[in-house]
């Protein structure tokens, strides 16, 4: 296959970025989208230029590090997957593929497609943690969880914090994210005691790191990578809005 | 900031808002329909007249209505406030975005279909409300026999009068006829839809209020947390049928009923 790739360059932080247009002949249909773009910088790197930044750590869609938007869609055009995870067969022959970091006010550019997405660690920091006693350990399944419950609460775990929901969001709002961290506590008994307080605090982090807010258009959960579902986000307003109305203990 | 104001500060909070606010627009919607059913009456306004003047001088409803005044302010403020935020939260827009591939139409469109709508608004209460409070209205004057109670009322049109009650009802016995006087709202409903660009105005509002409606009802109960997957099923019904359906078509029919039957 062969390709017209145009990918946002940005020197920095605060250099101000452009579209570049790059050739990816001789791609193979079976590359990820990863290995194509290292294809293209090893022919960058051997020219002398400066190759295109971006993350990637596991490449099996586990670890979140990968982001990209690509041709408009965070992870690309297919459903499900991170973009280690998409392959050049999803795309034909001859076609032009623009790709761009994520955008938003919380995740800003480092460079090229690299952005700086330490704002969620921020939002994990604040609430998204439960108390452990220290001493003997208790005994495993000592607690009885409904499987539905522990399945809902799996589920929600199962967000890699990649940013997509934040990419994808006309708003840029981040709240599938905090609403799946808030979810996957809440759900269980172990995370009731920071219950109220943890909402309250990761939502306020969250408006912190300057994310926009929900409008429900359900972009984030089409294109999240683990198809986390906006339920999430219901379950963290009723939390966040018992915590600051109903409740006065917390 | 107090904590309450803490509350309402926040995203969330605002968007609460957002979604009481739309919900009561959305029950005033219910009665504002049923009342002005009262249009289709082939009575040459009799009912309908009456139907606004106790709307708007009945206690208890002139109440709910400044409540509805500030509900549309509040609705669309607190939406300008969150649209100037949610601009902020994304300074470097897309070269390329395809939110048709990962979004309906109507959910990235709110901004613009309540836009329309409030211009609708303001061109309706103008022409309707305003007119009705401070214009010098002609008056409908009904005659009906008291015999044949049920026989079309002889109508006649008595000139504005400062001095006059805005509706009146009498019972001549002697005469043998109920003499109905009422400010008369529906000679300037039927004059304004006879115009065709001001018949389109409606619908296209009407258009809009479905667009509208189709993804704020569901909308607002997300936002409150109400999703308990008995009642979204329900909730989705009622949000495409009878608030993006049934309601806005209801109201098209008016504006077209009198542009053509009348």
């Amino acid at each position: 296959m062969n390709l017209t790739l145009k990918v946002w360059r940005q020197k920095n932080a605060k250099a101000k970025g452009e579209l570049v247009s790059y050739q990816a002949d001789h791609v193979s249909p079976d590359m990820s989208f990863l290995e194509m773009l290292d294809v293209v910088n090893e022919g960058l790197i051997k020219k002398g230029d400066d190759p295109i930044h971006f993350d990637h750590d596991c490449r099996e869609g586990i670890c979140g590090s990968c982001s990209l938007h690509i041709n408009g869609r965070p992870h690309g055009p297919k459903q499900g997957i991170t973009t280690c995870q998409l392959h050049m067969r999803s795309f034909n022959d001859k076609d032009t593929i623009v790709i761009e970091p994520w955008r938003a006010e919380g995740f800003p550019v480092i460079k090229d497609l690299s952005t700086d997405r330490s704002a969620f660690d921020r939002i994990q920091v604040a609430g998204g943690f439960i108390s452990v006693n220290t001493g003997g350990a208790p005994d495993a399944n000592v607690i009885p969880i409904p499987k539905v419950v522990a399945d809902e609460a799996f589920n929600s775990a199962t967000c890699i914090g990649c940013g997509a929901c934040v990419a994808a969001c006309k708003n840029a709002s981040a709240m599938l994210f905090v609403s799946a961290k808030v979810s996957q506590l809440a759900l269980l008994p172990q995370g009731q005691p920071e219950r109220y307080r943890r909402v309250q605090a990761m939502v306020a982090q969250m408006d912190a790191e300057g994310f926009g807010s929900c409008t429900n258009t359900g972009a984030c959960e089409a294109e999240c990578p683990k198809e986390i579902s906006i339920t999430n986000i219901a379950r963290m307003n009723r939390d966040y809005f018992t915590a600051k109305l109903l409740k006065s203990e917390e | 900031m107090s904590n309450f104001a803490k509350t309402f500060s926040s995203s969330l909070g605002k968007k609460l808002v957002m979604a009481l606010t739309g919900i009561f627009l959305c029950t005033f919607l219910i009665v504002h329909l049923v009342g002005n059913l009262q249009l289709f009456k082939d009575d040459a306004g009799q009912a309908f007249n009456a139907y606004a003047y106790f709307m708007t001088h009945f206690g208890p409803i002139k109440i709910v209505s400044y409540l509805l005044y500030a509900s549309i302010i509040i609705h669309a403020v607190y939406a300008l406030l969150l649209t100037a935020a949610n601009k902020k939260a994304r300074p470097v827009a897309y070269a390329v975005q395809k939110g048709g591939q990962n979004s309906p139409w109507s959910s990235r469109n709110m901004g613009i279909l309540g836009t329309i709508l409030l211009i609708f608004i303001v061109v309706h209460m103008g022409d309707f409300w305003w007119k009705y409070h401070n214009a010098e209205l002609p008056y409908a004057k009904y005659e009906i026999s008291l015999e044949n109670p049920n026989d079309l009322p002889k109508v006649s049109e008595l000139p504005y009068d400062a001095n006059r009650l805005v509706h009146s009802d009498i019972v001549d016995v002697q005469a043998g006829k109920q003499i109905v006087v009422s400010k008369d709202l529906y000679k300037i409903v039927n004059n304004a839809f006879q115009t065709w660009w001001y018949v389109l105005l409606y619908v296209v509002a009407m258009a809009a209020l479905s667009f509208h409606l189709i993804h704020g009802f569901k909308s607002a109960f997300q936002t409150i947390g109400w999703n308990n997957s008995n009642l979204v099923p329900i909730i989705r019904f009622l949000g495409v049928w009878v608030f993006g359906v049934l309601i806005p078509l209801a109201f098209a029919a008016m504006p077209l009923y009198f542009f053509f039957f009348k």
